[in-house]
């Protein structure tokens, strides 16, 4: 029996769907059999990330309306034929699923698959609530601001009114520079506010832009930082104990000067 | 230019990571506990009037507020007593 993932975060432009992508390429590498499902419909995106967007024949609509069967709609990944894709569709609304039939749809992924993770849609509302309905395990994304922490307080307590306890919190898009100047929140601080646990810490990297031009996942980029932060919570995620990637900014000149003079 | 200076030296000024976590503590106790800044306004007016009828309170000392440990809130009142009103007691 395998097991549903959601992924969400609340604010949109966090990178719900760059993790989606990369946790599953990641397990996909791992060895097990995964389906990323994604259920932004009417602004999907997770089939451009994931660099499968030429090959939609049918969505997730056409499958809990019984348009198609399961099988028919999954897409199969280029690079791992154990990776799959459930397409959103793009012409209807958040209406065109109803929790139950996700339930229902997740139920049936959980016997075919070890993993399937869902992309959820930004906001709190329907999309938000289909997303959610048949997950076993909820990862919510944040970056290091204002707006997005307290979206992902609200999220937390949405995920633990709906039965998903124990959400894991992964800190996306953290620049190191600004942290060490008091320009950011760091990692504790985040942690301090929300009070969940950490499954991982993403920094900011062009290695994500660059990886997503191409339609792959940085995650089997092995010179990316980003990608390195990604394996490491795909290893979590199968329940091993990774340390944290070392953030710290190399020591500068100014640094050097500054502990010479004693301003350190 | 002296916060140039000290910026370059890297004195602190007040970082804006804490102004960011401040500004969050605040905004998130009222988000947790969906109660908004007015209506926490006619609570605390509902309050004072309540304890009134019982007590003199010295209202400009009065603090009241929701706190938050963790994932709960509390409400937190310190009210001073100026004095007993002596017709109460008379009253039971």
């Amino acid at each position: 029996m395998g097991e549903v993932i959601v992924v969400t975060s609340g604010k949109g432009g966090v990178g719900k769907t760059t993790t989606s992508a990369n946790i599953g390429t990641g397990l996909a590498s791992a060895g097990f059999s995964v389906v990323l499902v994604d259920t932004d419909i009417g602004l999907r995106n997770l089939d451009v990330v994931m660099g499968l967007e030429n090959r939609i024949v049918y969505d997730l609509v056409d499958v809990t309306s019984e348009n198609c069967r399961l099988k028919q709609a999954l897409i199969k990944d280029k690079r791992f034929p154990n990776l799959h894709l459930l397409p959103a569709a793009q012409t209807k609304d958040k209406t065109a699923v109803s929790p139950e039939q996700m339930k229902a749809l997740a139920e049936e992924l959980k016997k075919e698959f070890d993993y399937a993770i869902i992309d959820c849609p930004a906001g709190i509302e329907q999309g938000f609530r289909n997303a959610i309905a048949g997950a076993d395990r909820a990862v919510v994304v944040c970056t290091p601001e204002v707006s997005s922490v307290r979206d992902a307080d609200r999220i937390i307590g949405l995920l633990e009114a709906a039965d998903l306890k124990n959400p894991k919190l992964i800190i996306n898009r953290i620049r190191p520079q600004m942290v060490k100047r008091g320009d950011m929140m760091d990692i504790d601080d985040i942690l301090d506010i929300l009070a969940i646990d950490l499954i991982g810490v993403v920094p900011e990297d062009e290695s994500i832009v660059i990886s997503t031009n191409r339609g792959e996942p940085c995650v089997m980029d092995k010179n990316s930082k980003a990608g390195e932060a990604y394996r490491r919570i795909t290893k979590r995620i199968q329940g091993e104990e990774v340390p944290l990637m070392n953030l710290e900014v190399p020591e500068g000149l100014m640094d050097k000067l500054k502990k010479l003079i004693g301003l350190r | 230019m002296l916060e140039f200076i000290s910026r370059i030296l890297g004195k602190e000024t007040a970082s804006s990571k804490s102004l960011a976590k401040e500004r969050l503590r605040l905004v998130l106790v009222h988000d947790r506990a969906s109660i908004s800044p007015a209506m926490l306004n006619r609570l605390r007016e509902d309050l004072v009037q309540v304890i009134s009828n019982y007590m003199e309170i010295d209202e400009s000392a009065l603090e009241f507020n929701l706190c938050q440990d963790e994932r709960d809130v509390a409400l937190v009142a310190n009210i001073p007593v100026i004095k007993m009103k002596r017709d109460y007691a008379a009253k039971c």
